[in-house]
């Protein structure tokens, strides 16, 4: 029998239980030849035991309040209360907007594009604070957040990338709007910035150019083209985030 | 499928603050830590990488743990441990093993490299490729460590009279020299 030697390591494995039962016997059998080794090796699995033995007792202790995982995503959900109410006012100034728009000018291009704007806004709303599950595919399920989407659309839409602007794409999901299903995608930049762009099929409105729909400290720029409408939300100044719906926009562009 | 935190991260707690106690001694510093870690699990669940959350999880922990020593070494702030000759003066009072004051109070002797490693591999059951994860170090230096940390610790156990239970199964006969 040709026997490789026993490492060091090996020796540790052993007492870890992180050995094969073949090197087990060998290692046992070389201990039995060598008992000072031996002695060390028992020494070390008692270590072992000892170290279990006094913080086990650690894990069964009741939890502190304060280590309570619920708890501890709460306080997002309180400052979504906040926002939900910043919200409500915000929207009833874009109803007033879309009621005073469309007086001036009785375009339904005018009233398709607030109602997308509104719903990327709730989308950023209701998502983009959520501390878990902002995203319900993630970023590293791209393909299947296609398929999804691809399922509820007319087609699959093009899911822009915004690394260039710093910004990493986290996921999606689909939601629900006034023309169907929708995609939203989140992304975020690594001062935890989230952004949240909403596309979705547009009831005979073609070619609107983009137009800005800020409310408060979030900036949205929204668009249209080839029927489908696309916005892009985020708390960053309406000046910062134009070149970035630029750049959405030379993509979808690309894509199609 | 996504993973769910709560289903996910909550079991963990338990182990974590078990974790932190090895490391930190301190109850209330190492119940300060986990805190810490789970805000930060919690605003960065989305950008953990496919697979067992554990490993990420305890990275997080052990970063926050190791800052927390630098800035107590930093600031020389004493920690609220018990005293430690009295615990060693302390007859082992199991005959099966050691007595829990002895060998944690040998464990804080160690260097901290080697602390955390005997904890994630001997107490948290970790493989040695997921404890070389949770250090972002090298398997080499995992078992380098391993290995000078048991040796260490026995040495001091040793040194202290105290041995373990494999050499020594009965401490109240052991010579003294």
């Amino acid at each position: 029998m040709t026997r490789r030697p026993i490492t060091d390591d090996e020796l540790h494995a052993d007492i870890d239980g992180q050995l094969d039962d073949a090197r087990r016997a060998e290692v046992a059998a070389y201990l039995a030849a060598h008992p000072d080794l031996a002695a060390r090796m028992q020494d070390y699995a008692a270590q072992r035991g000892a170290l279990r033995a006094a913080l086990d007792p650690v894990a069964d202790e009741p939890l502190p309040s304060r280590l309570n995982l619920a708890h501890i995503a709460r306080p997002a959900a309180s400052a979504r209360g906040a926002w939900l109410r910043n919200l409500a006012a915000a929207l009833a100034l874009v109803s007033l907007g879309g009621i005073g728009g469309w007086a001036l000018h009785p375009s339904p291009a005018a009233d398709g594009i607030a109602a997308l704007a509104r719903e990327a806004a709730d989308s950023f709303a209701v998502y983009s604070p959520d501390l878990i599950q902002p995203v319900e595919m993630r970023a590293d399920d791209l393909d299947a957040l296609r398929a999804w989407s691809g399922a509820h659309m007319p087609q699959p839409p093009e899911i822009p990338d915004l690394a260039p602007a710093g910004f990493r794409l986290m996921g999606g999901r689909i939601v629900p709007t006034s023309h169907g299903a929708g995609l939203m995608v989140m992304y975020d930049d690594d001062r935890g910035i989230r952004l949240v762009m909403l596309t979705r099929p547009m009831a005979g409105d073609h070619g609107q150019r983009m137009v800005p729909n800020t409310q408060g400290d979030v900036a949205g720029w929204s668009w249209t083209a080839a029927g489908m409408g696309y916005s892009l939300v985020g708390p960053l100044d309406p000046d910062r985030l134009h070149p970035i719906a630029d750049e959405v926009r030379r993509q979808v562009a690309l894509a199609s | 499928m996504n993973g769910d935190l709560m289903a996910e991260v909550q079991p963990m707690i338990p182990a974590l603050r078990r974790y932190a106690r090895g490391l930190l001694r301190d109850p209330a510093a190492a119940d300060d830590a986990v805190q810490d870690c789970l805000e930060r699990v919690v605003a960065n669940w989305h950008r953990r990488r496919d697979g067992n959350p554990r490993p990420w999880v305890f990275t997080i922990l052990h970063n926050v743990a190791v800052t927390q020593m630098r800035q107590r070494a930093r600031r020389g702030i004493a920690v609220p441990v018990e005293d430690a000759a009295g615990a060693l003066a302390t007859r082992p009072t199991q005959e099966d093993g050691l007595a829990q004051h002895d060998i944690l109070a040998a464990l804080a002797l160690l260097p901290d490299d080697q602390r955390s490693v005997l904890l994630l591999i001997s107490v948290e059951d970790m493989s040695y490729a997921e404890a070389s994860r949770v250090l972002g170090v090298p398997m080499g230096t995992v078992m380098s460590r391993l290995s000078r940390g048991r040796e260490r610790l026995r040495a001091i156990l040793n040194e202290r009279g105290i041995g373990t239970p494999a050499n020594r199964p009965r401490p109240n006969l052991r010579s003294i020299p």
